[in-house]
């Protein structure tokens, strides 16, 4: 409880939010629409630094842009040799795991953002990935996590992309995130840090709207709303289909 | 050229899937068998989530087996009143086959319960037929045309309830057929297959029906059974994807349709010992998966879902 006040004040007096430099920022698009033939896509970072006062002497300014999918629970099942066979045997419950996670950087992580400030605002993958709860009578719970980010890494659905931010003249910075064709829909928040000698110095942040349209869209609802007629229209459409290219088949063979 | 999949929220090849469901369709048509133990394995590799590509196998078997049934209809190869009494059966089995694979759920084993069951029911059904139907090889090479075999006049025929079954030319109580019906609508809720793998060998060795129209009666069965299974699936779970259905099938029909062609003009012992070795290939690939170390030991689940 102490330790849980004291992390809310460092939070309210944080110097480091005292606002000199302000992110304005452009997104190529704010929504991205799974249409039917959807194969990932590329959005656009793009912004500039405002300030009042002339650009402060010291380290410079970096960028770091992260974007996460919607969060939720996810399994981690373990497999043991057990008579001779491969089986699940331990399970770790991490408590949240976004379903998309790229970060984009204009210099190695590490050097622009201390582990503190990572602490403090999640920012690299290993810090976006929470299992509070992880069972500790599991040994090497961490691994569990390990296994989620080394999956989805490998279905490119986490990334950080070191130096792929541009930055001019500490002021505009470009980059762009790369999206896979298997995204789930939901709101994806991108946050845009300016660092200092690996302070956080501020932040931004803003939703991009990623959803299903047109007929991706009604199915998936009426999947949900209602069932009985999904699966009956299913079947209608199955059959007619079988009938249908039955009959053309043998219409063709006579 | 990609296409995005609504329910299973994944973005695939079309060709992709219009050639797999052609390539299953052909064996479909040929052998009588759904094709779902080939397909469901098959979509599992292509990263269908396993909950999605389950349901939405039902639904494509349905319509692969409609096409297949029609093609057996006009050839006056389907026995109604059997296909009546396995269908009795089956929809009792389906029912409980759903209700025993929420339990596996619970438990957190059902993948590792699921490829057993594959690796059983394949490998025991797979090597039977192959002995059998080499030893019927073997024997039609000889020149001597096998005897026709005798009825066996055992523990099949000794039960109550009899009922005369024209088309298959049979006189025997209803109780096997509903059993092996049972057992195969079991079967097919829980690992999403029309289950004529198991019901084709059932009746020609069991119940001692004809070759010639065991085919179109399985099918019958299969249809009715997977409908069954889809609406359960559309219902409880959610994971019928209907896109990926019409992809399937639409490679599936004209499939089906090429191997029922096939299946007409090949002796039936060849048809056998080619579903035999079919079956025997998937039952040790799903094998060597259990028995090799993976290259992932870990795997990610849908979690808290309950």
């Amino acid at each position: 409880m102490l330790k849980r006040l004291l992390v809310a004040l460092a939070l309210c007096s944080s110097p480091a939010l005292a606002v000199d430099e302000e992110v304005v920022l452009g997104l190529s698009q704010d929504r991205v629409a799974i249409t039917a033939n959807f194969d990932g896509s590329e959005i656009l970072v793009f912004g500039a630094v405002k300030r009042e006062a002339p650009i402060p002497s010291g380290p410079p300014l970096e960028v770091i842009v992260a974007v996460s999918g919607p969060s939720s629970p996810v399994t981690v099942r373990r497999k043991e040799r057990k008579l001779g066979i491969w089986v699940n045997t331990d399970s770790v419950l991490v408590d949240e795991a976004p379903s998309f996670y790229a970060v984009a950087t204009s210099a190695p992580l590490n050097e622009i953002l201390s582990d503190t400030e990572d602490l403090r605002y999640s920012v690299s993958i290993e810090r976006a990935i929470r299992s509070v709860g992880a069972a500790m009578n599991i040994r090497g719970a961490q691994e569990f996590a390990d296994a989620v980010i080394r999956i989805r890494e490998h279905e490119s659905l986490y990334s950080i992309r070191e130096d792929t931010v541009a930055v001019d003249e500490q002021t505009l910075f470009r980059t762009s995130i790369e999206m896979p064709a298997d995204l789930t829909e939901g709101d994806y928040v991108a946050r845009i840090f300016l660092t200092r000698g690996g302070q956080v110095v501020s932040q931004f942040e803003t939703t991009i709207d990623v959803r299903k349209v047109g007929l991706e869209r009604f199915l998936y609802n009426m999947s949900r709303q209602q069932p009985v007629w999904y699966g009956l229209m299913s079947l209608v459409i199955a059959i007619a289909a079988g009938w249908g290219a039955s009959t053309a088949f043998r219409l063709l063979r006579e | 050229m990609q296409i995005y999949l609504p329910i299973a929220e994944v973005s695939v090849n079309a060709f992709l899937l219009l050639g797999l469901g052609g390539m299953v369709g052909i064996l479909s048509g040929m052998f009588g068998v759904g094709g779902g133990f080939l397909m469901t394995p098959l979509l599992f590799f292509i990263g269908i989530p396993p909950a999605v590509a389950v349901a939405t196998e039902a639904n494509q078997i349905v319509a692969s087996s409609f096409s297949g049934v029609l093609a057996h209809f006009r050839r006056k190869t389907v026995d109604l009143r059997m296909g009546t009494v396995l269908l009795i059966g089956g929809l009792t089995g389906a029912a409980l086959g759903v209700v025993i694979f929420n339990y596996l759920k619970s438990l957190g084993q059902v993948d590792l319960l699921v490829t057993l069951c594959y690796v059983v029911f394949l490998g025991v059904v797979g090597g039977l037929m192959f002995i059998e139907s080499l030893n019927a090889l073997r024997k039609s090479k000889k020149g001597v045309s096998a005897p026709p075999k005798r009825r066996q006049r055992g523990w099949v025929h000794a039960m109550p309830f009899k009922m005369r079954f024209r088309t298959s030319g049979l006189y025997i109580s209803v109780i096997p057929p509903a059993l092996v019906g049972l057992f195969v609508g079991v079967l097919s809720a829980i690992m999403g297959v029309g289950g004529g793998f198991i019901m084709v060998p059932a009746m020609i060795y069991l119940l001692g029906m004809p070759t010639k129209v065991v085919v179109g009666t399985s099918l019958f069965q299969i249809i009715f059974v997977t409908a069954f299974t889809t609406m359960l699936h559309a219902t409880t779970n959610f994971t019928v994807d209907v896109v990926l259905a019409v992809l399937l099938l639409v490679g599936g029909v004209i499939g089906a349709q090429i191997g029922t062609v096939i299946g007409a003009r090949m002796p039936a012992e060849q048809l056998r010992v080619l579903l035999a070795a079919l079956v025997l290939v998937v039952c040790g690939k799903l094998a060597l998966d259990l028995l090799l170390e993976p290259s992932e030991l870990y795997s990610l689940g849908t979690g808290g879902g309950h």
